[in-house]
């Protein structure tokens, strides 16, 4: 038995309203649903929400979209559900759109103890507004900054009772990312196997990472 | 012509400029159909954003793994010899220039190679994605689109919806011609057997520079 293992209850009750959240997955692929079922449950609200992007209405991190629980979405992408438009254009919500990429990097680099990074995407576009430009060796380059949050709400196919956490195919994306840029770690997993069943050259995130483990609880992806 | 004849038309053109052994990343819609005409046997390796390389055909139905999608949440395969890693990985390969070519749709492209391809303001805002990454990484960028927009023009002397990116582009391609973007502007390199030069220009705002023009094979 593992000493993480916690219920979705259990292992949300410190979240209060006004929480970032970074929350896995892409269009809901590697999205940690049970966890976004126990947020709707608990009724938190004015989140700021980090996500790749803020899935369907009725899936991933669109449910808490619907719910009005985001008072702030970071995404690169929302147009695969509509609500998030509206809220946006309505000026319910705010909605801050960024490059993939660079997202990514923001969050890699809030794990990493890095202040920020320097990126070429979105030179000579609305992205730069408002952000240092710095210039080197004749190519200019964008300051991004550094992302960190309160949970990472991540989803894996499968941990050791140590949490130590592997990942399925494409369901990989933001989770190992987010894993190590957030105060508190949640990880719904599909499956726990004894402490020694992973090899540690299979491992993508070490266990050091996750506060707490999580049984899906939604149907399992296989 | 219909929509799907101009369609095939301008994935089959494109398909034939990606060689073997080339990394190539496709955008959702019209450029995800390139994949459909590669000729036999030519072995190129596809990148899928949310974090694969092998990117294959979709599955037979029945066999589709909801953990096995492409970047418009599709089903697809991951080929034998394909490689999965997480997001960063993703936009290591897309802007640290390991993708040969990418191939992106576009509303607007320009003739110093900027391109709009994101959001129309008010209207539609569904956001970047990876094609900022994409646009501004890949070695080769290939605009695939109809020629014009409900009889407007969409190579234009400059944007006027929110760039993408800036000087990027490096050709578009579509039912109606090949232009290459080049420093002293837009070159027509070939023009479809239907169509003539004169047309051509008269359905596009930039200026086209005009030397040896050859007719696309279709």
């Amino acid at each position: 038995m593992s000493k993480k293992l916690r219920t979705p209850e259990e292992a949300l009750r410190e979240m209060q309203n006004g929480a970032t959240v970074m929350i896995g997955g892409f269009l809901v692929v590697g999205t940690p649903e049970t966890l976004i079922e126990e947020i709707l449950k608990k009724g938190v609200t004015d989140l700021t929400v980090i996500g790749n992007d803020t899935g369907f209405p009725e899936r991933g991190i669109g449910k808490l979209i619907v719910a009005k629980r985001a008072k702030k979405v970071l995404a690169s992408h929302v147009g695969t559900n509509p609500e998030t438009g509206r809220q946006m254009h309505a000026g319910e919500t705010e909605v801050v759109l960024i490059p993939q990429g660079t997202l990514a990097e923001q969050v890699r680099a809030g794990g990493a103890g890095l202040g920020g990074i320097l990126t070429p995407t979105g030179v000579g576009t609305i992205v730069e507004e408002g952000k240092q430009k710095i210039e080197i060796n004749g190519k200019e380059f964008l300051l991004e900054l550094a992302l960190q949050a309160d949970y990472a709400l991540i989803k894996a196919h499968k941990a050791d009772e140590k949490g130590n956490l592997v990942y399925r195919r494409a369901a990989r994306n933001f989770n190992p990312l987010m894993a190590t840029a957030a105060k508190i770690v949640v990880a719904e997993v599909d499956e726990i196997v004894p402490i020694g069943k992973l090899d540690p050259d299979e491992i993508v995130t070490p266990g050091l990472f996750v506060t707490y483990l999580v049984k899906r609880e939604a149907p399992c992806d296989e | 012509m219909s929509k799907d004849i101009k369609r095939e038309r301008i994935a089959r053109r494109i398909a034939s400029e990606l060689q073997d052994g080339m990394v190539v990343n496709l955008g959702i819609g019209l450029p995800t159909q390139v994949a459909n005409f590669l000729p036999r046997g030519n072995d190129v390796l596809f990148q899928s954003e949310n974090g694969f390389v092998g990117l294959g055909p979709a599955p037979l139905l029945g066999h589709e793994d909801p953990n096995v999608t492409n970047a418009g949440s599709q089903p697809v395969t991951i080929l034998p010899g394909g490689a999965c890693f997480d997001s960063a990985m993703s936009f290591v390969i897309i802007r640290g220039g390991h993708v040969d070519v990418t191939v992106l749709g576009a509303l607007e492209v320009d003739e110093a190679g900027n391109l709009a391809n994101w959001m129309v303001p008010g209207k539609i805002v569904p956001g970047m994605g990876g094609a900022m990454d994409l646009t501004v990484g890949a070695r080769r960028v290939i605009v695939a689109m109809e020629h014009t927009a409900k009889g407007n023009a969409k190579i234009l002397k400059k944007c006027t919806l929110p760039l993408t990116a800036i000087q990027q582009v490096d050709m578009i391609v579509t039912e109606m011609a090949v232009i290459e973007v080049t420093r002293q502007g837009l070159v027509l390199k070939e023009i479809a057997p239907d169509t003539t030069v004169m047309e051509v220009v008269a359905q596009t705002e930039a200026t086209l520079i005009i030397n040896d023009v050859k007719v696309m094979e279709v």
